[in-house]
C-alpha cells in the first residue's frame, strides 16, 4: 500500500487559495440578486422578529398590534416555556451526543476502511434522506410500536417490564431526533477524516505510538473542524424540532418548538415571536461557549 | 491485507481464535460503520414493507397483511396526488432559482474580490445555522407585519425554500469551485478566450457537477420541508403537510408508496451521475 496514492494534489488545491481575485463591479453583479433574497427574506424577518416579539400581546391579526417595547413578553415566555425550553437543549445535546458516539465510527470506517466502497458507503450515508423527513419519522412509530419486535426483545430481555413501552416516551423522541440529524454529522466529519494526511499516522506509528495514541494524536485533533461543524449542524435543528416530539412522543415530551408553532397557530404572534427570539439566543450562545471551547474558527 | 492466512501460519503459528480476534481489532470500526448504517437503513426498510401493507383498520400502523392495492391506487387517498403536484411545482420552482442566484454567488465569493466579502459569508451562513421554526416564524412575523398574511399559500412556500435552499446552493458550488485549479482558466485567457468563452468553455463544464449536485440537494431539501412551510403555508397543502394531517387521523399506507418511489427515483439518479461521472473519467 503506498501512502502516496492516498494524497490529495496538494499543488492545485494550495494554488486556489491565494488565487487572483477580480477586482471591479463584477463581484457585486453576481451577488446582489440571491444576496437580495437573503436580505429581504432572511435578515429583515430576523429583524421583524425580534420586534415582533416586542408587540403589545393584547392586539391581534384583525385588529393589529402595537409597539409597546413590551419586555414582559419575554418573562412571560420564559415562566411559561421554560421547561420545555430546556428540555429541547437537553434531548438536542443527547441526540448530539449519540450521533458523534455512531456517527464518528461510520465516517472513520468509510474514511480509512471503505476502499473501493468509500463511494457506496457515502451514498448509502445519504440514502435514507431521499424518503421524506415525516414518512421516515413515521416508520419509527412502526419500529418501536408496543407489538413490534424490539419492545418485544426488551421485554422478553426485562430491559422493559412486562408493561414497559418505547413509544411515546423520552427515548423515542431522542431516538428519532438521533436517526434524523445523523448524515448531517457523518458527512462534515467524513470530509475532515478524508483530508487527514496518511503520511502523519505513519510518522506516528514510526515513532512508536500505538494505534489508539496515533488517533488521539493525529486523527482526533486533525478532524475537529469536522466534528466541531457536524454536530452544531446536528445540535442546532434538533434542538429547534418538533415533528419528533409530536410524532414519537406524549405531552410531556413536548419541546419549544412545539410551543412556537401552537402559539403562531393560535394567533398569539408577540409570545410566539418572543419565544422564538430566546430559542434562538440560547442556541447562539451555547454555540459560541462551545466553539471557543472546542478551538475552531475556521467554520465558514 | 498481504499479510493473508498462509504466511501467518508459516511464520507464527497461531489458533483461529487470535487471528480472529486480530482481525476484529482491524475491522471492528468497520463493523461497527455497517451496524449505523443498518440503523439508518431500518426506516427506510420499513416504509417500503409498509407500502405493500393491507391495513386492518383505518388508524392502524402494524403489518396486517400483503397487497399490492396501495401501488395500483396511489392517489386513493383524497387530496395526496394534489398535495403531491404542488410540492412538486415548488421544488422545481425553488431549485431553478435557488441553483441561479446560488451559482452566480458562489462565482462571485471564489473568483471576485469586493468589500463586504465577511458580511456576505456571514449573510449566507446564518440561515443554514438558524433552526427551522425560527427561520420560519421570522418570514411569518415579515409577512403579517407586512399586511400579506392574507396571501400566505404557494408564493409565500417559494419564497421561503428558495431563502433557504440558497445558503447550502453557495456552499455547495463554492465547494467545487474553490478546488478547481484557477490556472486552467488562466491558461485560457493566455490563448486569447474572452472571459465569456472561458467561462462557457472551462469554468462552466468543470464547475457543472457542483451545479448538479446543488439543485438536487435543493429539490430535495424544498420538497422535504414541512417546519417551515408549514408556518408560512396559509391554506395550501404540499406533500408533507398532507403526511403531517394524516398523522392525526390514520395513515393511509399509499404515503408509503410515495416515499418508496422517492426513494427509488434519487436512488437511481445517484447511481446514473456515478456512472456518467465514472465514463467521463474513463475517457
Amino acid at each position: 500500500m503506498s501512502a502516496a496514492s492516498h494524497l490529495p494534489g496538494g499543488g492545485a488545491s494550495a494554488a486556489s487559495d491565494d488565487a487572483p481575485r477580480k477586482r471591479g463591479l463584477g463581484g457585486y453583479l453576481l451577488l446582489s440578486p440571491g444576496g437580495l433574497w437573503l436580505v429581504v427574506f432572511f435578515v429583515v424577518p430576523t429583524v421583524t422578529l425580534v420586534a415582533t416579539s416586542l408587540y403589545d400581546p393584547s392586539g391581534s391579526l384583525q385588529l393589529g398590534y402595537a409597539m409597546t417595547w413590551h419586555w414582559q413578553n419575554y418573562t412571560d415566555a420564559v415562566v411559561d416555556y421554560g421547561p420545555q425550553l430546556l428540555r429541547s437543549l437537553q434531548y438536542a445535546v443527547i441526540a448530539t451526543i449519540a450521533c458523534v458516539l455512531m456517527g464518528y465510527p461510520l465516517a472513520y470506517a468509510i474514511a480509512f476502511k471503505g476502499g473501493r466502497f468509500k463511494n457506496l458507503m457515502l451514498v448509502a450515508v445519504i440514502a435514507p434522506f431521499f424518503t421524506s423527513f415525516l414518512v421516515r419519522t413515521l416508520s419509527w412509530q412502526y419500529i418501536l410500536g408496543d407489538n413490534e419486535a424490539v419492545v418485544s426483545l426488551l421485554r422478553w430481555l426485562h430491559v422493559l417490564g412486562p408493561e414497559g413501552h418505547l413509544l411515546a416516551t423520552p427515548f423515542a423522541v431522542i431516538t428519532g431526533l438521533t436517526y434524523n440529524f445523523l448524515p448531517f454529522l457523518v458527512l462534515p466529519l467524513y470530509a475532515s477524516l478524508e483530508k487527514v494526511d496518511r503520511r502523519l499516522l505513519e510518522a506516528a506509528s514510526d515513532l512508536y505510538a500505538s494505534p489508539f495514541t496515533a488517533f488521539r494524536k493525529v486523527t482526533l485533533p486533525l478532524s475537529m473542524p469536522g466534528l466541531v461543524a457536524g454536530t452544531l449542524l446536528t445540535f442546532i435543528p434538533a434542538a429547534g424540532d418538533y415533528i419528533n416530539s409530536e410524532l414519537l412522543g406524549n405531552p410531556t415530551t413536548r419541546m419549544v418548538g412545539n410551543e412556537i408553532q401552537d402559539l403562531f397557530a393560535a394567533g398569539d404572534y408577540p409570545t410566539a415571536s418572543s419565544l422564538s427570539v430566546i430559542l434562538m439566543a440560547a442556541i447562539v450562545l451555547l454555540v459560541a461557549i462551545y466553539v471557543r471551547r472546542a478551538g475552531t474558527e475556521e467554520l465558514v | 491485507m498481504s499479510t493473508a492466512t498462509p504466511s501467518a501460519t508459516a511464520t507464527a503459528p497461531r489458533s483461529a481464535g487470535s487471528r480472529f480476534t486480530r482481525w476484529l481489532g482491524d475491522n471492528v470500526v468497520l463493523l461497527v460503520g455497517l451496524l449505523v448504517l443498518l440503523y439508518m437503513f431500518t426506516p427506510v426498510f420499513v416504509v417500503i414493507l409498509m407500502s405493500f401493507n393491507d391495513p386492518a383498520a383505518r388508524n392502524s400502523y402494524s403489518f396486517d397483511g400483503f397487497t399490492l392495492d396501495n401501488w395500483t391506487n396511489i392517489c386513493g387517498p383524497l387530496g395526496m396526488c394534489e398535495a403531491l403536484r404542488v410540492s412538486i411545482e415548488i421544488g422545481v420552482l425553488a431549485t431553478l432559482v435557488a441553483t441561479l442566484l446560488g451559482t452566480l454567488m458562489a462565482f462571485a465569493m471564489v473568483r471576485h474580490r469586493f468589500r463586504g466579502r465577511a458580511a456576505a459569508n456571514i449573510v449566507i451562513f446564518l440561515p443554514m445555522a438558524t433552526p427551522e421554526v425560527v427561520m420560519g416564524s421570522s418570514l411569518l412575523a415579515l409577512f403579517v407585519n407586512g399586511g400579506v398574511s392574507g396571501l400566505l399559500g404557494f408564493w409565500t412556500i417559494l419564497i421561503a425554500h428558495i431563502m433557504f435552499c440558497l445558503s447550502f446552493v453557495v456552499v455547495t458550488v463554492k465547494a467545487r469551485l474553490a478546488g478547481l485549479d484557477p490556472r486552467l482558466e488562466q491558461a485560457a485567457m493566455d490563448l486569447y478566450a474572452n472571459e465569456w468563452q472561458t467561462f462557457w468553455r472551462i469554468s462552466f463544464p468543470l464547475v457543472f457537477p457542483g451545479i448538479l449536485a446543488a439543485a438536487l440537494l435543493s429539490f430535495s431539501l424544498s420538497f422535504d420541508d414541512f417546519i417551515i412551510t408549514n408556518l408560512n403555508a396559509g391554506q395550501e397543502v404540499t406533500f408533507p403537510m398532507f403526511v403531517w394531517g394524516a398523522a392525526q387521523r390514520g395513515i393511509p399506507a399509499q404515503i408509503n408508496v410515495v416515499g418508496t418511489i422517492m426513494f427509488l427515483i434519487a436512488l437511481a439518479a445517484v447511481v446514473a451521475g456515478d456512472v456518467l461521472a465514472r465514463r467521463r473519467a474513463g475517457r
